[in-house]
C-alpha cells in the first residue's frame, strides 16, 4: 500500500490522487492555505501552504533543500512531508531517519511566518469593524503561525472600496490578499467571469469591467470563498458579529436540489445562510436564491398566529378556543361525507409532517382523499458553468432546479403509501366548490405560487382550512387560517429530486403563537404524547421500509436512499 | 474534607493582670485617641452638601466619547458588548452615513442598562477606539427602570457634561488603532 509520511506519521493513500494539503488532512495535521479550494483549480499563489518534502528510501530520508507549495505538489509512495507544526506532532510517533544536520519543520515554519508577514503588509488592522472577524482565516493563521508585530515602516496601501461591484456584494479592496478564489469561481463554476485581477504587483486589485457588475445566480458564493473580509454580503453587512451566531446544519427549501446549508441564527432569528460542503448532493456551492431567499421567515406580512374571519375581517384567535372548534368542524365533515374531504399536502412539508397529517386523516376515515399540493415550477433547470454566450456547459457543476419545492418526492412517497396513488392538486380543483372540507397544509414561501395554482375566481368548499405563510387568494376564502412553520423552524427530512434523503435539525424557534404541523397532526388525530420527529420517524419506518434508516439516523447526517415508490 | 484534630490550634485569652483588671490604663488609652482627634484636621465629608473629589480611575456612569467633529467615536464593533459580563450593552450597527469618510460602520443605537451593569470597566478595556469610558459620576438615580436604560444620546450627553465640568478629561491613548481614535487636531 502506498504510504506517505506526514510529520513522521505514516498515512496510507491507496490509489487516491492527493496533494500535500489533503494528505496532511488525512494525517490530522492542518496545512494552512488561502488560495487552495478543493472545488477550484490550483494556482499556488498565496504561498501559505509551504511544506518541506523528501523521500524515504532504504530507511533513510533525503530531504529536498527547499519548500514546496503543498496544494500544488502531488504525493507518491514513500514521500515525506514535514510541516511547520512538526514540533506539535504526536511524540509517540517513531522519528524517521533524518540527516543529523536537518532540523525538521524549521524552514516551513519560517516560510509560513514570512508569508503571513507579507500578506499583512497592506492588510488594514480594522478587525473590530470587519464582519469576517471571528471566522477570518487571516486572523486565525496570523495567531497560529504568524508574528505578533509588523516591521513595516512605510504607509499601507489603501485602495478605495468598491461597493458598486455588485448589487448584493461589496468589496473592501484594502482587505484583499489576492488569493483569487473569487476570480476562479466566476471563471470555473459560474462561467460568467465577471471578476479579474487588475494592476500589477503592489497595485493588484480585484475588479469588474466597467458596466459589467458581478451579477450571476451564484455570485454569493464568492463571499463564502473569501478567506478574509474583502468580499462582504450586503445582506449581512454590519448586522451581526459572527461569534454571536449559532449554526445549524440545515437543508435549503428553495428548490428540489435541497442544497446542504449552514443556517446561522442569533436569538432565534435567521441571520445568514451559507453553503455546506456535501459532495453527495450539490457540492460546495449554493445559489443566491437560497442564500438570500430566507427573508420570508421574518416578513411583516407573515401569518404568525391563527386567524378566523369575524365580520369580514381577520381576527387573531387563541389556540385553546380555536382548536376544539376546528376539530369539531373537521370531524363533522369527515363523519358526514368522508369522500368529499380533501387534505392537500404541499411539497414544502417534511416527510414526517406529511406522514403524520396524512395518517391522522386516513385514521378518521380511509375515504378521505390526500392530494399533493401545487408544485411550483419556475422557468427551466439552470445549469452552471455557462459559456460566453450564456449557454450551459457540460459537465454541469451546479444546477438550480426549476421545481421550487424541496420535498415533492418525499410527500409523493408518503401519499403513495397511504392511499396507493398520488392525486395532483389540479385534479381536485374543478370540484372544489362541491367539497365538504379542504385542509390545505401549505407553507409556500411565495404567495403567488398558490395564487397561480388556484385559478381565481374559484368557489370555496364548505369548510376550508389553510395553513400558510401569507394570506393567499386561497386563504382569503378560508374559515380558518393557521400559521405555517418554515424549514428552518422544525426538524424533519427532505427528499430531493434525485431521491437523496436529508434529515435536518431545527435552527430557530417558530413564532410563539404558531403551532407546528406535526403537533397539529397529533391534535387532529387525538394522539397523546410528545409530537417529535423521532416518534413519527418510528411510525414512518414501519410504514415505509425505505425510510427505516431514518429512525436511527443522527440529525444532519445525510444518507442516500433510493425510494422504491417513485 | 473534615479538619484533622492535629490541625486545630486552641487559643486561650491572655489572663488580665492587676492593671488590666482596673481598666484605668485602657480608659486613658481610649481618651487619648478621642482627644487627639479633636485637634486633628476634620476628615468627615459633609455629603451631600459637600461633594467628594473622586480619583480619575473611579468607575461610575458610562459615557460615549465624541471625536473632534462631535460624532460618536464608537465604530459599533461590539467588543464592549462581548466583554460585558452582565450583558447590559445592546448595540445595533449600521453603515455609517456617506459623509463620514473615515469609517464604514457606526452604532445606530447604543443602549446600556445601568441597572444591570456591575461597573467593572471591562467595556472600557475592550474598546479599540477609546469610545466608551467610565466617568466619576456616582450618584446615579432614576424614578423608573426605564430611566436607567441609557441610550446613545444620553451617553453622549454624559460626555458633554463631564468634559464641560472638567471632572473627567478624555483619557484617549491617541490613535493606536484607527482613524476614529485619532486625537483632535491641536490637542
Amino acid at each position: 500500500m502506498p504510504t506517505v509520511y506526514v510529520n513522521d506519521k505514516p498515512v496510507e493513500i491507496g490509489s487516491q490522487k492527493l496533494n500535500c494539503v489533503q494528505v496532511a488532512e488525512l494525517a490530522g495535521t492542518l496545512v494552512p492555505h488561502y488560495c487552495y479550494h478543493p472545488g477550484l483549480s490550483v494556482v499556488a499563489s498565496c504561498r501559505m501552504c509551504l511544506v518541506e518534502m523528501g523521500t524515504l528510501k532504504d530507511g533513510k530520508v533525503t530531504m529536498i533543500p527547499k519548500v514546496f507549495p503543498g496544494c500544488q505538489t502531488p504525493v507518491k509512495d514513500g514521500d515525506v512531508i514535514v510541516t511547520g507544526d512538526y514540533e506539535k506532532r504526536d511524540p509517540k510517533t517513531p522519528k524517521l531517519a533524518y540527516d543529523a544536520a536537518y532540523k525538521p519543520g524549521d524552514r516551513a515554519k519560517k516560510s509560513q511566518a514570512d508569508t503571513l508577514e507579507g500578506l499583512l503588509l497592506n492588510h488594514p488592522l480594522d478587525c473590530p469593524v470587519c464582519d469576517k472577524a471571528g471566522e477570518c482565516k487571516l486572523q486565525d493563521y496570523s495567531y497560529q503561525f504568524g508574528r505578533s508585530q509588523s516591521r513595516l515602516v512605510d504607509e499601507k496601501n489603501t485602495p478605495p472600496n468598491k461597493p458598486e461591484l455588485s448589487s448584493k456584494i461589496t468589496l473592501f479592496t484594502d482587505r484583499c490578499i489576492l488569493c483569487t478564489r473569487c476570480v476562479r469561481f466566476t471563471r470555473e463554476i459560474s462561467g460568467t467571469a465577471e471578476l479579474q485581477v487588475v494592476g500589477r504587483g503592489h497595485h493588484e486589485e480585484i475588479d469588474v469591467f466597467p458596466g459589467r457588475p458581478l451579477e450571476n445566480k451564484l455570485s454569493g458564493n464568492v463571499v463564502d470563498l473569501c478567506p478574509v473580509g474583502a468580499l462582504g454580503s450586503k445582506d449581512f453587512l454590519y448586522t451581526q458579529r459572527v461569534w454571536y451566531l449559532k449554526t445549524a446544519d440545515n437543508v435549503c427549501p428553495g428548490c428540489s436540489t435541497g442544497c446542504s446549508i449552514h443556517t446561522d441564527v442569533n436569538k432565534d432569528v435567521v441571520q445568514r445562510i451559507r453553503a455546506r460542503e456535501n459532495l453527495d448532493n450539490q457540492g460546495y456551492w449554493i445559489c443566491d436564491e437560497g442564500r438570500w431567499g430566507y427573508h420570508y421567515v421574518r416578513s411583516p406580512e407573515r401569518v404568525v398566529r391563527p386567524l378566523v374571519k369575524d365580520a369580514g375581517a381577520w381576527k387573531p384567535a387563541a389556540w385553546t378556543d380555536l382548536l376544539p372548534k376546528l376539530k369539531y368542524a373537521i370531524d363533522e365533515a369527515v363523519l358526514m361525507s368522508p369522500k368529499r374531504v380533501v387534505v392537500v399536502l404541499s411539497p414544502f412539508l417534511t416527510v414526517e409532517e406529511a406522514f403524520a397529517t396524512g395518517s391522522a386523516f386516513k385514521k378518521m376515515s380511509p375515504f378521505v382523499r390526500l392530494v399533493l399540493g401545487p408544485v411550483p415550477v419556475v422557468g427551466e433547470d439552470d445549469s452552471y458553468p455557462k459559456d460566453v454566450k450564456g449557454n450551459p456547459v457540460t459537465p454541469a457543476k451546479f444546477t438550480i432546479r426549476a421545481e421550487k419545492c424541496p420535498n415533492r418526492k418525499g410527500v409523493e412517497a408518503v401519499l403513495a403509501k397511504l392511499q396507493g396513488e398520488v392525486i395532483p392538486f389540479s385534479a381536485v380543483l374543478p370540484e372544489f366548490g362541491s367539497l365538504a372540507a379542504v385542509w390545505f397544509a401549505g407553507g409556500y414561501p411565495n404567495a403567488e405560487w398558490v395564487n397561480d395554482a388556484v385559478k381565481a375566481p374559484h368557489s370555496p368548499p364548505a369548510l376550508l382550512v389553510v395553513q400558510d405563510f401569507f394570506l393567499t387568494k386561497l386563504a382569503e376564502a378560508a374559515a380558518f387560517v393557521l400559521p405555517a412553520t418554515a424549514a428552518f423552524e422544525k426538524d424533519g427530512t427532505f427528499v430531493n429530486h434525485a431521491g437523496y434523503v436529508q434529515p435536518f435539525p431545527r435552527a430557530a424557534k417558530p413564532p410563539v403563537e404558531a403551532r407546528g404541523e406535526l403537533q397539529l397532526a397529533f391534535d387532529l388525530g387525538n394522539r397523546k404524547g410528545l409530537a417529535t420527529v423521532a416518534t413519527v420517524r418510528k411510525d414512518l419506518a414501519k410504514a415505509l421500509p425505505e425510510y427505516a434508516a431514518l429512525a436511527e439516523l443522527k440529525p444532519s447526517a445525510g444518507k442516500r436512499m433510493e425510494l422504491a415508490t417513485v | 474534607m473534615p479538619i484533622a484534630e492535629k490541625d486545630v490550634v486552641w487559643l486561650q485569652e491572655p489572663k488580665l493582670g492587676l492593671l488590666g483588671q482596673l481598666y484605668l490604663p485602657a480608659i486613658a488609652d481610649g481618651l487619648r485617641t478621642t482627644v487627639g482627634h479633636m485637634f486633628k484636621p476634620t476628615l468627615t465629608e459633609q455629603y451631600p452638601e459637600q461633594e467628594p473629589k473622586l480619583p480619575g480611575n473611579y468607575r461610575g456612569v458610562h459615557r460615549l466619547n465624541r471625536d473632534h467633529e462631535g460624532r460618536t467615536k464608537c465604530v459599533a464593533c461590539y467588543m464592549c458588548a462581548t466583554a460585558c459580563p452582565a450583558h447590559c450593552i445592546d448595540i445595533v450597527a449600521a453603515p455609517a452615513p456617506a459623509t463620514w469618510k473615515d469609517r464604514e460602520k457606526y452604532p445606530e443605537t447604543f443602549v446600556i442598562d445601568e441597572l444591570r451593569c456591575i461597573y467593572c470597566g471591562m467595556c472600557e478595556e475592550a474598546c479599540p477606539v477609546d469610545a466608551i469610558e467610565l466617568t466619576t459620576l456616582y450618584d446615579l438615580t432614576g424614578l423608573s427602570r426605564e430611566q436607567m436604560i441609557f441610550d446613545k444620546e444620553k451617553l453622549l450627553s454624559v460626555f458633554d457634561v463631564t468634559t464641560k465640568a472638567g471632572t473627567d478629561p478624555v483619557r484617549t491613548r491617541a490613535g493606536a488603532l484607527g482613524p476614529a481614535s485619532e486625537p483632535p487636531p491641536g490637542a
